[in-house]
């Protein structure tokens, strides 16, 4: 049988590699939004998982409402992303300093 | 080893692989391509944990929508790529420190000592009447009735944001104005011209 803690370590192993993929890309901010899908992932697995073992459907409502704000969140992110490049032509994240922070 | 559980590593093995290699990829394409992978996976594994119906979302809203947006915007945006990975190798030995780090802490929280099959029991699988978008609907559609309004809402404000943030008025287009067109009148557009036949 599955244990919980598979499910669990699988999705601290995704989490972990999204990290390192902030990490690598920097720079890239296509990629920085991707490894914010993979972590969002990471976490309905966990959610998901605990679900199945206490027999709750709790667990999987709230995965659904993560899922949607993800998709918000990604067409919203899409969109300022499509408005930087028309206006500065680049998406490298050093570049972006206009606000001297 | 059951073959439930075997089909579980299978799943794990290529999910992890493709996060890998949505993060080290060169071209944002293929990460986009390996990130649809890992989202195909997750889906199974979803699937042997009895969410049925999550797992068929994730496929059709994620891969469906969301990533289709993301090739979308990746192919759209002509990107110097040299330029973006610079500092990737430098960035590698802390980006894979932390990492290590995290995981291993992770792995002491929930791993087999707290969470395993002797402290947490697995549930009985369902029986074959058992459905689970009915399961979901009937708690979606009364317990979780105001959330689930929220969360159209919040749909709602994605789709005006990412409509008002990249609508724009070339000056150089001609547009239509529906309303200037209501609002003509027959003596702007017709000229009765009085002329002596002509012979």
């Amino acid at each position: 049988m599955i244990a919980l803690s598979d499910y669990l370590i699988l999705g601290a192993i995704l989490f972990s590699l999204s990290v390192t993929g902030i990490f690598l890309n920097r720079k890239n901010v296509i990629i920085l939004l991707m490894c914010v899908e993979l972590m969002l992932l990471a976490v309905n697995m966990n959610f998901i998982a605990f679900s199945h073992f206490h027999g709750d459907t709790a667990g999987q409502v709230f995965v659904f409402f993560i899922l949607t704000v993800a998709a918000a969140e990604a067409a919203i992110g899409l969109a300022i992303l499509v408005v930087l490049f028309r206006n500065t032509r680049t998406i490298n994240v050093e570049d972006l300093d206009t606000l001297k922070g | 080893m059951t073959f439930e559980k075997f089909v579980f590593y299978i799943f794990a093995a290529i999910l992890v692989f493709a996060a890998s290699m949505v993060i080290t990829r060169r071209n944002p394409v293929h990460s986009a391509l390996f990130l649809v992978l890992a989202f195909f996976s997750s889906a199974g594994i979803w699937l042997l944990a009895e969410a049925e119906f999550l797992a068929i979302v994730l496929i059709l809203v994620y891969v469906g929508a969301v990533m289709v947006l993301f090739l979308f915007v990746v192919m759209m945006l002509d990107i110097d790529l040299a330029t973006l990975r610079a500092g990737f190798i430098k960035y590698m030995p802390v980006g894979a420190l932390v990492a290590l780090v995290m995981a291993i802490e992770m792995f002491m929280v929930v791993g087999p000592a707290n969470f395993g099959l002797d402290k947490m029991p697995a549930p009985a699988a369902q029986g074959p009447g058992y459905n689970n978008t009915e399961e979901l609907g009937n708690v979606l559609y009364t317990v979780y009735m105001y959330p689930f309004e929220i969360a159209a809402v919040i749909l709602l404000v994605g789709i005006i944001a990412a409509i008002g943030l990249t609508m724009r008025k070339r000056p150089e287009t001609k547009y239509q104005d529906p309303s200037q067109q209501v609002k003509v009148k027959k003596a702007d557009r017709l000229r009765v011209v009085k002329m002596d036949a002509e012979d």
